[in-house]
């Protein structure tokens, strides 16, 4: 019963939140409703036995995702008003493709038995924590493609950092070659100036 | 009790609301990034459930790896709006095609 209860609680509050995402006039708004969104679809997560999933999507999407893009609206001076012309001339045509959309991925979902049978059955009684068992996976069978997963992130770091790099020419920052090139030897001149003469400079 | 119908149904709405998204904010990148993000969510939720229904773990696994390229799409997607932004002062996506390398 509470199990209900937790679920159409979390899926009403990941869908409604959804919809205010694409609707909120205020970019900002819509980041902060895309953050509601994803902490109830972890919720969801949770009430299937997915803990390390729950929590991962609220690290990664809530913790970076979410800021990164509330960054970025922030950051940039846009003119949003402008941006939204054209949304009233899509919707109507948007609202009908998104029923469409919607009723066949639904009679999709609904059908999935027709296909091969898949051995459906209720959810079993976790022998070990999940993420015991997740990782048992991950670092057995799936290590390879663990892997590639890190590749990937770290391709994209190098990636987002070359793109919005810029040299900016006005910038006085100490040549470090320069400097670690330089020897005692050229850098100190001992001198002994004679009585009555000046310093060379 | 809540069978796997239920989840599926969530995630479907999920997905039509992210390409709905895309569809309606046509100019706007920061958007269509936000419902790109909405249509993974509605993946891993489909990942989940069935990982769940049918007790295989891989599922799970899978949801982390779509997890881990949305965090690099959109990074890279945001690194690319900078850009953008930079050199055409506006994120008005329809003249993209007006853009010369």
């Amino acid at each position: 019963m509470i199990a209900t209860i937790a679920f159409y609680l979390f899926a009403t509050l990941t869908i409604a939140p959804a919809l205010a995402v694409i609707f909120a006039r205020n970019p900002v708004h819509s980041v902060l409703w895309l953050i509601v969104a994803f902490f109830n679809a972890a919720g969801l997560m949770l009430l299937v036995g997915a803990e390390f999933i729950a929590m991962l999507l609220v690290i990664v999407y809530v913790g970076a995702v979410a800021v990164l893009f509330l960054f970025v609206v922030m950051m940039l001076d846009i003119d949003f008003a402008s941006l939204r012309r054209g949304f009233t001339a899509n919707l109507p045509f948007g609202i009908i493709l998104a029923i469409v959309l919607a009723g066949e991925v639904i009679v999709a979902a609904m059908s999935w038995k027709a296909g091969p049978t898949l051995s459906g059955h209720a959810i079993p009684a976790a022998a070990q924590p999940n993420i015991v068992a997740l990782g048992q996976l991950l670092y057995s069978r799936y290590l390879f493609a663990f892997e590639i997963a890190g590749l990937i992130l770290l391709v994209a770091m190098v990636g987002a950092i070359v793109l919005t790099h810029r040299s900016r020419g006005d910038l006085r920052t100490p040549k470090v070659s320069k400097q670690i090139r330089r020897r005692p030897g050229e850098a100190v001149r001992v001198l002994d100036p004679g009585v009555g003469e000046g310093m060379k400079l | 009790m809540i069978g796997l119908g239920s989840y599926l149904t969530v995630a479907a709405i999920l997905f039509t609301i992210g390409v709905l998204g895309i569809f309606l904010n046509r100019r706007n990148v920061i958007l269509m990034l936000m419902a790109i993000e909405l249509i993974l969510l509605a993946v891993n939720i489909n990942l989940v459930a069935f990982s769940a229904y049918l007790g295989d773990l891989t599922g799970q696994v899978l949801a982390m790896f779509v997890l881990t390229v949305a965090a690099a799409e959109a990074a890279i997607g945001l690194a690319i709006l900078v850009i953008f932004f930079r050199r055409r002062g506006s994120i008005a996506v329809d003249d993209v095609n007006r853009m010369r390398g």
